[in-house]
Formats: C-alpha cells, structure tokens, sequence
C-alpha cells in the first residue's frame, strides 16, 4: 500500500493496544470479483419486488378481463397516476401542497384546447400538456422553497385558485363556467409503427388501454428515479435539509427539479382525463381535486410510489360502493374510514388479525 | 506552512449580542488545531460560519486565498470544508447505507444520475465497505437510521462527513454524548486521516483536546481570547483563570 493516498481515506488502522475500529475493509474473506456486502445491498434497495411484478402484471389484466368495468377503471388509472405525482413531491421530497390540481387541470385544458384548436391527435395533444404543465411546474417550483410546510400549502392553495380563476374568466378561450365543450378527439396513431386508427368508443376500452400504458411508463420512469442517486437524495433532503447540504447538495435545484417533473406527471393525468372525456371543465382545477388526491394518498400511504395505486382502487371503490348504498351520506362513511385508518394506522390497519393482540407487542 | 482556511475579522450579530466579534483565524494544511472556550463563546456559530450555516454581518472567509464569504454552504462542502454537528443531524428514514452511498455519489459527481440506480456503481460501493468497516456500521447498514443506538448514530455522523472526503474537516464535539471508552476510539479514527487534511475541532474534554490538538484557540465572549501551541495556552495562567478554572486544569 505504498500509493499515496487521497484526501479522506483512511491511513492504516491505529496501532496500539486499544479497541480495534473493525479492520482493514477488504479481509481475506471478500474473493477478487465477489460483490461487497454492502454492493450487494445497495443494488438490493433497487430490486424488483413480487408485488411490483404483480401489479405490473394486473395492469393489462384488468384489461383483458373487466371489459365491462373499462370507464370505471379508466378513473382510477388516472388519479393513480396523478397521486404518484403528489407522492414524488409530499413523499419523496416532503413538499406539502393543497393545490396540485394545479397541474392535473393544466394539463387537463392544455389537451383539451389543443386538440380543439390545433390538431385531435391524442399522442401529440399528451405531449404538449405534459411539456406545458413541466413548464408551470418549473416556474411555480420558486414558491415552495422557502418557508414553512404552512407556508407552502398557503402558497400551492393560492396557485390552484389563481387558475381556477383564470379558467373561470377567460370564457373567450376556455368557456369558462361551462368548461370546454366539443372537444372531440382523433384515433390514436402511435408514432413510428403501423399501429393506427385506434377510435375512443362509448365503452372505454380504447381509453383504458392508452392511459393504462401511460401510467405504467411514468410508473417505470419514476421507479427508476427514486432508486437513483437523485431519487435518493430527495429522501435526504426531506430528511433533513441541513444535512443535505452539509454534504455537498443542492437542495434548492433539486427541489426545482422533482417539482418540474411532478408537474408533468400530473399535467399527463389531467390530459388523460380531458382526452378520455373528451371535455375539461373548471372542476379539474377545484378545491376538491387537490384534497382528493391527498386523501388517496394517504390512504394509500406515501413514500413508496405505489401508495397512489392503492389509494385510488380503494377510493374509488369505497366511493361507488357506499354512493350505491348511501348515495347522500358518502362523505359521512368516507370520513369515518379515515378517522379509522390513522387511529389504527396503516400498517396494522391492512393486518386484521393484529387488531385484537395485545398491548403494543408484536 | 500554508493556510487553507481563514477568516478575516469575522463578525456575526444577533441583535445586540456579538456571538462573532472579530474573529481572524489561519488553520493551516494539515492543522490539527482545537477551538476551545466556556459555554456560549462562539465556538458553534464560528462553525456555521465557516461552513455557510449562518452569513456573517461582516468580514471575510478565505479558503485557499479565494474569498468565499457568501459561497452557498453545498459548494463549500464540493470544495473540502465538510462538517460534523453537536447534535446529530442524519438522515432518518435512509440506512446507514444508503446514507454514505449518497455522501459518496456528490464527491464522485454522480449523485445527479436519475436513471441508474444508486447502486449499479462500483466505486460507491467499496467506499461505502470502507467506511462502515471503519465505523462498525457494517452489521446495521441495512436498518433505518431512526432505529439505530445513539453510539451507533453518532458514529454515522462522523462517517457520513468523512464519506465527503474532506480536506478541512470541522468536528463539532464529536464524542459528546459517547461514553468515555469510546471516545478515544473515535479520536484514533480522526487520528488516522491523511497528514494533509486540517483539522478544527471543538472539544470540552481537555485530555482529549491535548492529546490531540496542535494548536489551540480560546474563544470568550465570540472574540479571540489567546491562541497559541498546546503547551503555551495549556499554561496560561489567563486561559486556566476564564476556561479551565482557576484550580486544576484536569479537575
């Protein structure tokens, strides 16, 4: 070991007589080639799980196999796909917001405008508004640095309202309180194959199939992105941003990055859901959006990237199996479930047979 | 002997009190220089000025000659000057692990890759072993940092900050809160890093800051008190009067 050594590593371990620090790192045991513990590890954090495979596996199976449930199943898709934008945001980078709807109804009115304006194609129409809600995304993330959680959610509250506002004035373009009526789309081509002329139909199948195949891509997209050094040292920042920096992070341009690309996974919900409707109203920059979304989110728990998925199957679910029950008393059952929920906690919430163990043991 | 860094009277209010008053100190490459002084002297504001925690309301930070009073705290971090906190400031929800692994990404510049995971490097990975090894970390790294023993946490905030391979390291009271058979274990490994690295460290314990340190500064009231080598401010009877206590220095 005569080489001289760089700044921060190690000279040899201390002689003397005292407590050995745990060796020299690379004793006989680790054979030239045989992966390190802790690469072993490392790569481990990143493996695909079974129950993603499964999930991955469940998307085209509910499908093939629930025709009938297409419309239905079509909703839930897409605000999955808009609670794991919230989930990038509030559970990876810790960023609280009440407004994301602001992004979910950008997108929303970007495809609906385009293709009423400009062209019907629906790949080119997810495009635009994908780019234009990044775009907004962007140039909003400068509000959320700095402050408080209260602060943020003041501030991600006001943004949603400024516009609903603004949707709601400039009837000229957007129809105002209306929403935007007579959007029709063209068939789905998909770009650079002979694969064309896909119709959206009454029954929803064509509808689920597309936004089913974008939710899975941005799934796997922020799949990588959370197992990346990036993905990772936004949990860090959450953490703690003191520390974050303290070892060389930017917390800021990071911030500003996981908010740009939030702000395009939400402005792709909201373009599947003007495009698969074939209509955009003010509802989809609403108070409610932005708090349903929140809820899903919870229910389904952050910080993991599936939570959403989960949430939003148990939301709408929950939803149209005490609206056919109870139609006006839905929001009452809702709540109690949610008071239930975050009494008992998630974890011992899905484990039924360990509601009634004792004490705190486990 | 070259000075790495420096501060150039150095002051940073807090409404009326001085917590910096006009602090100008040289740690020099390879300096193993403690930064002593009663409670409430200074000694942790003068840290978070060095390192971009706080801005001074006036003077200046050099390091390396390049005047980086208001670098932002991660790029002086990108330049060498790496930190320790006297409470611990970890990364709660993260292993041990995956904790150095980020650490070590900033220094290899890849820690703005998106795509591939954090793991398919290589020279992440062995760092990491040398580290945890060094640290005894290795049988907890794939437990979640909140769950740790504090003697365990403490330990990953001195490895997290060697993870960033630092030229200028600042210890914040490194052993406090580590009990007395552990906190020679801890100065070994401090010991251990390359001559060229400098040292400033803030310390209570006055065996361990003679043992160790060089050189010394005495901090009272945000201002420079006395400054000198260790066996000069050892025997200053002005420095035994306001610091040390006026009857036995080793009491």
């Amino acid at each position: 070991m005569g080489a001289p050594r760089r700044p921060g590593t190690f000279a040899d371990p201390p002689r003397g007589s005292g407590p050995a620090w745990g060796g020299p790192a690379l004793g006989p045991a680790a054979a030239p080639g045989a992966p390190l513990a802790p690469a072993r590890s490392l790569r481990g954090y990143a493996r695909w799980r079974w129950w993603e495979l499964a999930l991955f596996a469940a998307l085209p199976l509910s499908w093939l196999l629930l025709p009938s449930q297409a419309l239905l199943l079509n909703e839930i898709a897409i605000v999955a796909l808009f609670a794991i934008s919230l989930d990038l945001v509030l559970g990876y980078a810790g960023v609280v917001s009440l407004g994301h709807a602001a992004f979910f109804g950008f997108g929303a009115y970007t495809a609906a405008l385009f293709a009423k304006n400009v062209m019907p194609d629906p790949i080119v129409g997810l495009v635009v508004a994908i780019a234009a809600s990044a775009l907004l995304g962007l140039v909003s993330s400068v509000l959320i640095l700095r402050g408080s959680d209260l602060t943020r959610l003041m501030v991600t509250l006001g943004v949603a309202s400024i516009l609903y506002e603004l949707a709601n004035k400039l009837d000229w373009l957007t129809g105002g309180a209306d929403g935007l009526q007579g959007v029709v789309m063209g068939p789905i081509t998909i770009p650079f194959t002979a694969l064309k002329g896909f119709d959206f139909d009454l029954t929803g199948r064509t509808a689920y199939a597309y936004t089913l195949v974008v939710l899975a891509l941005f799934l796997f997209v922020s799949r990588r992105l959370v197992h990346s050094p990036f993905g990772v040292s936004l949990q860090a920042l959450r953490d703690n941003r003191l520390r974050a920096a303290s070892i060389g992070l930017s917390v800021l341009l990071r911030l500003v990055a996981v908010y740009t690309f939030a702000g395009a996974v939400a402005g792709a919900a909201g373009a599947l859901l003007a495009q698969t409707t074939g209509f955009a109203s003010l509802d989809v920059f609403d108070f409610h959006r932005s708090a349903e979304v929140l809820l899903v989110l919870v229910i389904g728990g952050t910080g993991y990237l599936y939570g959403g998925i989960f949430g939003a199957i148990v939301f709408k679910l929950l939803h149209d199996l005490i609206a056919a029950w109870t139609p006006q008393y839905w929001n009452f059952w809702l709540g109690l479930f949610l008071v239930v929920l975050v009494l008992v906690g998630r974890e011992r919430f899905v484990r039924p047979w360990t509601w009634f163990s004792l004490g705190g043991k486990r | 002997m070259t000075t790495v860094l420096a501060t150039r009277s150095l002051v940073k209010r807090f409404g009326g009190l001085a917590a910096t008053n006009d602090v100008s100190l040289d740690l020099a490459r390879g300096a193993r220089h403690a930064l002593i002084g009663p409670n409430g002297a200074g000694k942790t504001t003068l840290i978070n000025l060095l390192t971009g925690v706080l801005e001074p309301t006036s003077g200046t930070i050099l390091l390396d000659g390049d005047d980086i009073t208001s670098l932002a705290a991660h790029k002086r971090v990108r330049r060498g000057v790496v930190r320790t906190f006297q409470i611990n400031q970890l990364f709660n929800a993260l292993t041990p692990l995956s904790s150095l692994a980020l650490a070590v990404s900033v220094h290899l510049g890849t820690s703005t890759r998106w795509w591939r995971p954090l793991g398919d490097d290589a020279a992440v990975a062995a760092e990491c072993e040398t580290l945890l090894a060094r640290f005894r970390l290795a049988e907890v790294m794939d437990q979640p940092v909140h769950s740790l023993a504090y003697g365990k946490r403490r330990l990953l905030e001195i490895a997290l900050a060697l993870a960033c391979r630092p030229r200028v390291l600042l210890l914040d009271e490194p052993v406090a809160g580590v009990p007395e058979g552990e906190r020679q274990e801890i100065f070994e490994t401090i010991d251990a890093l390359p001559a060229e690295v400098s040292i400033l460290l803030i310390e209570h314990d006055m065996d361990l800051v003679f043992n160790f340190a060089k050189t010394v500064t005495v901090l009272v009231n945000g201002a420079v008190f006395s400054e000198g080598d260790v066996a000069t401010v050892s025997q200053d009877p002005r420095v035994k009067a306001v610091y040390l206590g006026e009857d036995d220095a080793h009491g």
